[in-house]
């Protein structure tokens, strides 16, 4: 599949207008979910962690400093990522999917077009935008812990923000887009392959979507470990 | 012209086109029928390259399909329109565009060059007031002229119709079937359609190919049809009163 979609390339002006089109509805059309899911979670890590600093030896500045590590590390690249195999995958599934019912994808192979490509690479395109998402989601997940904490009377913004830098190590950052770059493609090509490779009619097109979105939760999970394994240990 | 010899085609060891040969001819509607399961998808989808045959040949103006290149393929693609049988138009496209899609994938025409070509094949089609629509906004009947329409805009030589009015009522059908006629006729296209309808076999059947059990059956004109005593396509043909009387009068007459 890959070879097909890296292959004959379709003409350039509708590949572009596909991949605009592909930047509007699977990055722009992402934002509001995941900022809504980010800030929200920001905040319950933060009273989470607050509630559970019993001892009055430990600094209140933990609170802003498991923040960032849990939205950094793990949340915003990787939870996104499966919150994101939901919404985007489901949708290039049923889309490619409904397609192949409705024999629009044998209408375009008649024409004479590389199918593969004039489908599936300006996914690809468009969702190598993803860290953009996933950089928006850790800002407004520290953003929300920072609210929880200081609002709910957990710490003091000084306390949050000196432990939001405390032991900071770029290469954590590097880490969490690395990851990010590996999620965004096998967000763009799992789905693709189910959608793609699906028979049957509606109702098939429905199962495809649900597979889909399993396959690409464990794909992301495994290569997740695979990359903490070789990128931190 | 189509010609095709002693073509095979099987799927995990079941054969389901067992070795056709006919021709299609040029400015002619050649029709496929025959019964569900008889082998007729398979062996449209076969002329269209979109399933590899197994053992034959399939030569469009002698040029055999088995020997061209992918390059070749290409081009002989962009000279055949397909009619597909829910019309399989773009859903995100509104209907003028479906039209200019082939035009703009294919050829370096300007913008204003291409969308006069695809009203004139919209006026082709006696579309009305359907420009900007959705496909979702128009009838079955609309679709399918749109579908001719999108098959036509690149002038092809061969023209594929798969079912082209099954789920529409008579008097479109008759509509339907007729403008595919005209426009055979119009620019020498080779067409072929694959039916079930028994309207179409009667009004518009220039060249007939019965298929059963992936055989060819029965080959001839729906005149022919009338006067054939193979007791096969007698049965399907005239397997409802209406079409006995029908045939009743055609020979007393």
């Amino acid at each position: 599949m890959l070879k097909l979609t890296f292959g004959k390339f379709t003409k350039w002006k509708i590949l572009k207008q596909l991949i605009l089109k592909d930047i509007d509805s699977l990055i722009i059309g992402s934002l509001g979910i995941v900022s809504f899911i980010s800030f929200f979670v920001g905040g319950v890590v933060a009273i989470q962690t607050a509630l559970n600093l019993e001892n009055p030896l430990l600094p209140k500045n933990l609170i802003g400093f498991a923040t960032r590590q849990s939205i950094i590390l793990e949340f915003a690249p990787t939870f996104i990522s499966i919150i994101m195999a939901g919404k985007v995958g489901s949708y290039i599934t049923s889309s490619i999917g409904t397609m192949r019912v409705t024999e629009q994808i044998d209408a375009l192979e008649v024409m004479g077009v590389n199918t593969h490509n004039y489908l599936i690479f300006p996914k690809i395109v468009s969702l190598s935008l993803y860290p953009l998402i996933i950089s928006i989601s850790m800002f407004l997940g520290v953003f929300g812990g920072y609210i929880a904490s200081v609002y709910g009377g957990f710490s003091s913004s000084v306390d949050f923000v000196e432990g939001i830098q405390l032991d900071f190590i770029p290469f954590h950052i590097t880490y969490a887009f690395i990851k990010t770059l590996f999620f965004s493609f096998i967000l763009a090509t799992i789905p693709s392959y189910h959608g793609y490779y699906m028979n049957g009619g509606a109702l098939e097109v429905g199962k495809a979507s649900t597979v889909s979105f399993v396959w690409t939760s464990v794909v992301i999970i495994l290569l997740n470990y695979l990359i903490t394994q070789l990128l931190l240990t | 012209m189509i010609s095709v010899e002693n073509i095979t085609k099987s799927f995990n060891d079941v054969e389901i086109l067992k070795g056709i040969s006919t021709e299609f001819e040029k400015g002619k509607t050649n029709l496929i029928i025959g019964q569900s399961g008889s082998g007729k998808t398979v062996f449209l989808k076969c002329l269209l390259g979109l399933f590899e045959i197994n053992t034959g040949t399939i030569s469009f103006e002698d040029k055999k399909l088995k020997e061209m290149t992918g390059k070749d393929r290409t081009i002989l693609r962009q000279e055949m329109g397909m009619v597909f049988q829910g019309s399989a138009l773009f859903d995100s496209m509104t209907v003028e565009e479906n039209i200019m899609f082939p035009m703009q994938m294919f050829t370096k025409k300007a913008d204003s060059e291409i969308r006069d070509r695809a009203n004139i094949a919209i006026k082709r089609v006696n579309l009305i007031n359907a420009n900007t629509k959705f496909p979702d906004e128009i009838s079955g009947g609309m679709k399918k002229r749109v579908a001719i329409a999108r098959a036509i805009v690149m002038n092809p030589k061969y023209l594929f119709c798969d079912e082209p009015n099954s789920g529409l009522d008579p008097k479109t059908a008759i509509l339907i079937d007729n403008l595919i006629q005209e426009i055979t006729a119009e620019f020498k296209i080779t067409t072929v359609i694959n039916t079930h309808d028994m309207n179409s076999v009667m009004e518009i059947g220039e060249k007939i190919i019965f298929l059963k059990n992936g055989q060819k059956a029965w080959e001839g004109s729906n005149k022919d049809i009338f006067q054939t005593d193979n007791q096969v396509v007698s049965d399907f043909v005239y397997s409802s009163d209406l079409f006995k009387k029908v045939r009743e009068v055609y020979l007393k007459n």
